[in-house]
This record gives structure tokens, sequence and C-alpha cells, in this order.
């Protein structure tokens, strides 16, 4: 079970990575210049296959497993606390929500102002995407390896990473325009949760505390910190204002 | 130096985000449910765990409806 459990954390938090590194490129390819931008796109991706695969292989090989356990489930905890932060706050109205639309308008509007293109190599163009791509996909590189390293199966994570990017990046090339439509700020709310489950349920092996049924806790655990989260939602939504008293009556019957 | 200082932003912000209680609060929840479930018994540690991140998500967002983070 928790093989499947890892594909799907893996796929949803790559995805929405990807969303988010397919706007900047798009607006970079499309307001200046797509050879320079999938260059950078490409170094950007040869740059993170390296770290994953010489980082990803280290920490299995070398790491005890406890120790990698609490440090990776820690990292996790951390992660998916803040997503759930800001996923909380969005969904009870306190933060405006995440908009590729809007990200889409400004990328391009900044890539205008960055002078004319040439016939050469745009390094505006280059060094956009590769580090819009890098940030983006640090993230994607992160929880595959601390994922796929808890679970013993980093090819696994790694095969549910790769297929996210070609949902996302077939999608954005049919459209050729920033997926909008992908219910992100949703996504985003479901993946903190389950960086946030992961998180302590490996940390917790990892120091040696005991969740009851092993494996069997973490959907137990997922589905209590939606719960959760659904009463947090609730409590810090605003309250409306209460309505102004009518002024006294003046004239009395 | 410009460079380190900026590969040191790029991790301080990737790995403890823009709220640093949230990282305190979970380090703090694990040393004391390591302790608990190491020194009494796992079930405690499991109990201190939970109610550690909840704690830290709790105040994280507290402060943020107050405007303070």
């Amino acid at each position: 079970m928790s093989q499947g459990f890892l594909f799907v954390s893996v796929l949803l938090a790559s995805m929405v990575e990807f969303v988010e590194a397919l706007t900047i490129v798009l607006a970079v390819g499309i307001t200046r210049q797509w050879r320079s931008t999938l260059l950078g796109v490409g170094a950007a991706t040869l740059g993170l296959a390296a770290f994953v695969g010489v980082f990803g292989t280290a920490v299995v090989a070398f790491v005890p497993l406890d120790a990698l356990r609490v440090v990776v489930g820690g990292f996790l905890l951390v992660f998916g606390l803040q997503w759930v932060r800001k996923a909380v706050l969005r969904a009870a109205g306190r933060k405006s929500l995440h908009d590729e639309e809007a990200i889409f308008a400004r990328e391009r509007e900044e890539a205008l102002r960055a002078g004319k293109v040439g016939p050469g190599m745009d390094w505006y163009a280059f060094t956009v995407a590769c580090k819009g791509v890098f940030l983006e996909g640090a993230e994607v590189a992160f929880i595959v390896v601390t994922f796929g390293s808890n679970a013993k199966n980093i090819p696994l994570a790694v095969l549910a990473a790769l297929l996210a990017g070609v949902i996302i990046v077939g999608a954005g090339a049919l459209v050729h325009r920033p997926l909008s439509a992908v219910p992100e700020n949703t996504m985003k709310f479901g993946v903190g949760l389950m960086l946030t489950t992961f998180g302590a349920f490996w940390a917790g092996e990892g120091i040696g505390v005991r969740w009851p049924g092993d494996d069997l806790s973490i959907p137990v655990l997922l589905a209590a910190f939606v719960v959760l989260a659904w009463l947090a939602v609730m409590a810090v939504r605003p309250r409306p204002a209460p309505a102004p008293s009518a002024p006294a009556s003046r004239a009395q019957a | 130096m410009t460079y380190i200082k900026a590969i040191y932003a790029f991790w301080y912000d990737f790995i403890i985000g823009d709220d640093w209680r949230i990282a305190a609060g979970v380090v703090i929840s694990l040393l004391v449910a390591a302790a608990a479930a190491n020194a009494v018994n796992r079930s405690l540690g499991t109990a201190a765990l939970l109610a550690g991140v909840l704690l830290t998500i709790g105040y994280a967002l507290s402060r943020s409806v107050r405007g303070k983070g």
C-alpha cells in the first residue's frame, strides 16, 4: 500500500511544480525565443538529474535507515506544514489564491522589458528558464529523493515525477498557455497534507514512536490531518462584520 | 561572497521557508517525542509527536491571522 501512496504523492506534488515551471517557460518562450528557452530548460534538467542520481544513491547507500527517516521525515514535515499553512490561509480567504494567469502575465511583461531579442543566444530567456525550472524542479527532486529513499524505491518515485512531467508538458504543448484550469490550490492543499503525513510517519518511525498497524496508520493519519485542516480553515475564516445597530427612534409612538 | 549568500538564501528558503517557527516547532516536537518514546513508552512518543505537530501548525496559523507572519 505504501508504494501506491508513494507513487500518487510524488505524482501530485510533481504536477504542481511542473505547472509552475511551465508557466515561466511558456511566458519566456512565447515572448522571447524558444531555442534559448529550451536550452535553459535542458541545462536545468541535466543539473537536477545529476542531483537526484548522485545524492539519492548516496543517501540510500550510506545513511543508516533510522537516521535517514528522522532527517528526511523532519524535512518533509517542515515542507508539508509550510504548504498546509499557506493552503489553509488561501482556503479561508486570508491569502490570495495562486494564480498562474497573473504570474504568466507578469513574467511576459518582465520578458518584454528585458530588451530586444537578437538572432543568436538570448541569455535572458536561457537564464530565466534555467532558473525557473531548476527552482521548481529542486522541489520535485527533493520529493523524489525523500520519498524514494524512505520507501527504498527511488526508481518508482522518479517514474512518478517523469509521468507528471509528461502529463503537464504534454497538456501545455497542446494548449500553449498556462494551465490555469488545473486546480492548483486544491492540489497544493492535498500535497501539503500528504507531505505532512509521510513526514510525521517516517520521522516518527526513525525516533522510535509506535504507529498502530504500521503502514496501515498512514491513511488514518492522512484522514485525521484532512479533518483537522478543514477545521482550521473554518476557524481562521474571517468573521463577517456585525451589522450596524439601527439608530434609536427619536419619536416614540 | 554574493554567490555564497545567494546559495545560503536559496537553501534557507527551500528548507526553512518563510516561517522559521515551523521548522523550530518540528525539531522540538521530534526531540520531545523521541525522549518520551525512549524513556517512557512508544505510544506516549506518538502522542507527543502528533501534539507537537498540531501545536506547531496552530501557532503558525494564529500568527498569520494576527498579521505577524
